[in-house]
C-alpha cells in the first residue's frame, strides 16, 4: 500500500468503507477522500478535501496532496447524496468528464504510481447472442448505447489511454457485478426493494451479486502492493460465487413477480418511472431480459481475491436487512407443509413421526403461521 | 437463507432429499445419478416406478416446498437440474416413449464421466431431435448423464423458449460456451448442420448438410474430449417440409418458414408432428487427446476430422434406413 492514498467519491458508502479499511493498513500515512459533498458517514482519521473531479481543481488537489495511489470509485449509476438529485446528466458528467479530468491530473502528477478504477460488468452488455459467461477478454456483441453502461465503457476507454501514456503507473480496473448488502446503493438494490417486482414475461435472467464488503476488500487488494504470486494490475471481474435466477431472487426475497410483456415494459418504462417504480433504464431492462454472468477465475488466480459472500449469501444479507416482502418464503413453505399434512394419510408410524417432526419444525420456523 | 432445512416427507422418511451445496454442479449431477440408481435398480424411468402414490405425492410436495422458497441451485448457464429431472424430462418422456417410440443403440459409447462432444445430424423443422437425444442420454445412459445441448441464438431470443432451454441445460452454440462446458467435464450435444439441416426440404432427407465451419472439432480437440457421432433416424419425417415461404420467413425474422402438407393450412392442428418411429444410434467415440498440442490450429487436420465425423454419421444413417421396415413402425 502506498503512503498517501487518494480516494474519489468519498461521500459514497463504498468509498467510505474503503477509507475505513485502509486507514489502519501498515505503511499508510494518509488517506485523502475527495468528493463534492462531505461524507455523512464518519471516516475518522481520514482527511477530506471538498473538490469536484469534473473541474481542473482536481489537478491542484493532486499537486498538493502528492498521492502515490489513486482509487477512483466515483463511477456510479446514481448521483451521490439525496436520491435523484442532479439526475442522469450530472451522473454522466461525473463519470465521464470526472474521469477525464482525474486522469489528466494523474498524468501530470509524477508521484502517482498506482491507479485503481471502479467499473462494472455492465460493460459486457446483455444480448441473446452473447456467450453464457463473460470473460475479461470477451468483446461485447453490442456496445451499450446509453446509460451508466455506456459511461463505464467510455471510462474504461480513457483508462486504457492513460495506461498507454503512463506505462510506469500500475493500472487496475475492477468490473463489479451488482452490489448488494445491507446498505448498498445500486439500481438493482432499489429494484429489489419494490413491493412487487415487474419482470419480463418469458425470460428468467441469471444474475450475480457481490457483497459491498467484498467490493471494499477487492478495492483494497487492488490498491495495495501485490502479494507474492499475484498480479494486481489489469482488468478483473469481481462477483460472488454462484448464480441466481431472477425468479429465485424474488422467491427468496418474498416479493411477488409481476410478469409483463417486453414491449409493454419498453413503452411503459417512463410511466413506471414517473410513478416512482424504480428507474427502469434501457440497460436494466436488458439485464432483466437476458441476464449476465461473468467468469471470476482471473480474480481468484491472478488478483488473489476470494469473496467471502456468495451471490446467494449477498442476497440473503440484503433480504435480512430489508425485512420480508409480501410473500415471505417461510409462510409459503408453511402453506405447503399444511397441504402435505392435510393430504397425507396416516399411512404408517414413520409417516406420522415425520409429520410430527414437521409440525414441530414449522412452529419453530414461522410461529405466526404455525 | 440457503441453509434452510429440508424436512423429509413420506414413510421412507430417513432419506434426506438431496440438496446440492456449493457451486460445483458436476458432482451433484453424479450424486443425483447415483440416487436415481438406488431408487430404481431395474432401470425403469421414474414415473412408472412402483412406489405408491403417497410417496410420489410426498416427493412432489417436498419439491414444491423447495421451489416456493427459491431453495435450489442453478449453474452459470442457468441449468436447473432439479426442474429438469422432476418436470421437464417427465413432460418429454411421453413424447419419447409413447409417441416416437425411440429406440436407443450404443448409448454406452458416451463415457461415464468427463467431457464428451456428441455430434448429431439435425432435422425435422423443429428441433425435437435434440430434445429426444437429451432424454435418450438421460434415461438410458448407465451414469444418467445430462446432455448439455448447444442451441441457436434464436432460441434465446424467444420468450419462454429461451428460459426453458436455459433451465434444461442448453446454451448458445458458440466456442466459448462449448469449451467451458467440456472443461467442466460435461457431455455436450451439438448439431453442426444448424438451420441448414433443420430446415432442409423433404426431398433431401437423410442427406447431411455442410457441418458448419467445423469449429466443434477444434473445440473438442482443445479440451481433449472424445467426439461421439450420433445418428438420428425418424426425425426427418415428423414435418415433411415440401415448401419454404421465404417472404414469410423474412417478415417474421425466421431462418425459414416451413410449408408441410398440413401446415399452415390446418393451423395449430397442422403443427402436430407425424408419429414416426425413431432410432438414435451413438457410434464409437473418436478420441482427440492423442494429437500433439497446437493441432487445433491446423485447418487441414480439422477438415479431415470433420469429414470423418460426418462420414460416420452419414454411413450409420444409411445403415439404419436399410434396417428400417417402415417410417411409422
Amino acid at each position: 500500500m502506498g503512503k498517501v492514498v487518494l480516494v474519489t467519491g468519498a461521500a459514497r458508502r463504498l468509498a467510505g468503507g474503503l477509507v475505513e479499511r485502509i486507514r489502519s493498513e501498515p505503511g499508510v500515512e494518509r488517506v485523502v477522500g475527495v468528493d463534492t459533498l462531505r461524507p455523512a458517514h464518519a471516516a475518522g482519521g481520514a482527511e477530506f478535501v471538498r473538490a469536484d473531479i469534473r473541474r481542473p481543481e482536481i489537478a491542484r488537489v493532486l499537486a498538493e496532496q502528492r498521492p502515490d495511489t489513486v482509487v477512483h470509485t466515483d463511477v456510479d449509476a446514481s448521483p451521490v447524496g439525496v436520491h435523484g438529485a442532479g439526475g442522469r446528466g450530472a451522473v454522466k458528467e461525473t463519470n465521464v468528464i470526472g474521469t477525464m479530468q482525474l486522469l489528466a491530473a494523474c498524468q501530470n502528477a509524477p508521484t502517482v504510481s498506482r491507479l485503481v478504477v471502479r467499473s462494472t460488468t455492465e460493460v459486457y452488455g446483455s444480448t441473446p447472442r452473447d456467450p453464457a459467461v463473460f470473460d475479461e477478454s470477451t468483446p461485447p456483441k453490442s456496445l451499450p448505447r446509453g446509460g451508466f453502461a455506456k459511461d463505464a465503457v467510455e471510462v474504461e476507454g480513457y483508462v486504457r489511454g492513460f495506461a498507454r501514456r503512463r506505462p510506469d503507473v500500475s493500472v487496475t480496473v475492477l468490473r463489479f457485478a451488482h452490489l448488494l448488502g445491507p446498505s448498498a446503493e445500486s439500481p438493482l438494490a432499489r429494484y429489489f426493494a419494490l413491493p412487487v417486482l415487474p419482470t419480463v414475461l418469458g425470460y428468467d435472467p441469471r444474475l450475480q451479486f457481490v457483497h459491498e464488503d467484498d467490493a471494499v476488500e477487492a478495492l483494497r487488494i487492488a490498491a495495495g502492493e501485490p502479494r507474492r504470486g499475484t498480479i494486481n494490475a489489469g482488468t478483473f471481474n469481481v462477483a460472488g460465487d454462484g448464480v441466481l435466477l431472477l425468479s429465485q431472487c424474488a422467491r427468496r426475497l418474498g416479493r411477488p413477480e409481476l410478469p409483463l410483456p417486453l414491449p409493454a415494459l419498453r413503452w411503459g418504462r417512463s410511466a413506471l418511472a414517473s410513478v416512482g417504480v424504480g428507474d427502469f433504464s434501457a440497460e436494466q431492462l436488458r439485464l432483466l431480459t437476458h441476464g449476465r454472468v461473468v467468469r471470476t477465475s482471473q480474480m481468484r488466480e491472478t488478483l488473489g481475491f476470494e469473496p467471502r459472500f456468495t451471490t446467494a449469501a449477498a442476497l440473503a444479507v440484503y433480504a435480512e436487512a430489508r425485512g420480508p416482502g409480501l410473500l415471505p418464503p417461510e409462510s409459503l413453505a408453511g402453506a405447503v407443509d399444511r397441504l402435505a399434512a392435510a393430504v397425507s394419510p396416516p399411512a404408517s408410524d414413520g409417516a406420522r413421526a415425520a409429520a410430527e417432526r414437521r409440525g414441530g419444525e414449522r412452529s419453530q420456523e414461522a410461529p405466526e403461521h404455525g | 437463507m440457503g441453509d434452510a432445512k429440508v424436512i423429509p416427507f413420506g414413510p421412507s422418511g430417513g432419506e434426506q432429499p438431496e440438496r446440492p451445496d456449493g457451486a460445483g454442479e458436476g458432482d451433484t449431477g453424479e450424486g443425483r445419478g447415483r440416487r436415481r440408481e438406488r431408487e430404481r435398480p431395474s432401470g425403469e424411468p421414474e414415473f412408472t416406478s412402483g412406489d405408491g402414490w403417497e410417496q410420489r405425492l410426498a416427493r412432489g410436495l417436498a419439491f414444491l416446498r423447495r421451489r416456493v422458497r427459491g431453495d435450489y441451485e442453478v449453474d452459470d448457464f442457468g441449468y436447473d437440474p432439479e426442474l429438469t429431472d422432476q418436470v421437464l424430462m417427465s413432460l418429454l418422456r411421453p413424447l419419447y416413449e409413447k409417441y416416437f417410440r425411440v429406440e436407443v443403440r450404443g448409448v454406452e459409447h458416451i463415457p461415464d464421466e468427463g467431457g464428451a462432444l456428441i455430434v448429431a445430424n439435425h432435422s425435422g423443422t423443429l428441433p425435437l431431435d435434440g430434445l429426444m437425444m437429451q432424454v435418450a442420454v438421460h434415461d438410458h445412459h448407465p451414469a444418467n448423464r445430462h446432455l448439455r445441448l448447444l442451441a441457436a441464438d434464436l432460441v434465446f431470443l424467444l420468450p419462454a423458449v429461451g428460459e426453458l432451454a436455459r433451465k434444461a441445460g442448453h446454451t448458445l452454440a458458440c466456442a466459448e460456451d462449448a469449451a467451458r462446458l467440456l472443461e467442466r467435464g460435461e457431455a455436450v450435444g451439438v448439431m453442426p448442420e444448424g438451420y441448414k439441416g433443420l430446415g432442409k426440404p423433404f426431398g433431401e432427407r437423410y442427406k447431411l448438410q455442410r457441418f458448419g465451419r467445423g469449429g466443434f472439432v477444434a473445440t473438442a480437440l482443445r479440451a481433449g474430449a472424445p467426439i461421439v457421432p450420433c445418428s438420428i433416424v425418424g426425425a426427418e419425417e415428423i414435418y415433411p417440409m415440401v415448401g419454404n415461404s421465404r417472404t414469410l420467413a423474412r417478415l417474421l425474422g425466421l431462418p425459414y418458414f416451413p410449408v408441410t402438407p398440413t401446415f399452415p393450412w390446418l393451423g395449430a392442428l397442422g403443427a402436430v408432428p407425424l408419429p414416426t418411429k425413431w432410432t438414435i444410434e451413438f457410434g464409437e467415440p473418436i478420441p482427440t487427446d492423442d494429437y500433439p498440442p497446437g493441432s487445433a490450429d491446423d485447418p487441414m487436420l480439422m477438415f479431415n476430422l470433420t469429414d470423418r465425423v460426418r462420414e460416420t454419421i452419414q454411413h450409420t444413417l444409411y445403415k439404419l434406413l436399410v434396417r428400417r421396415r417402415s417410417v411409422f413402425f
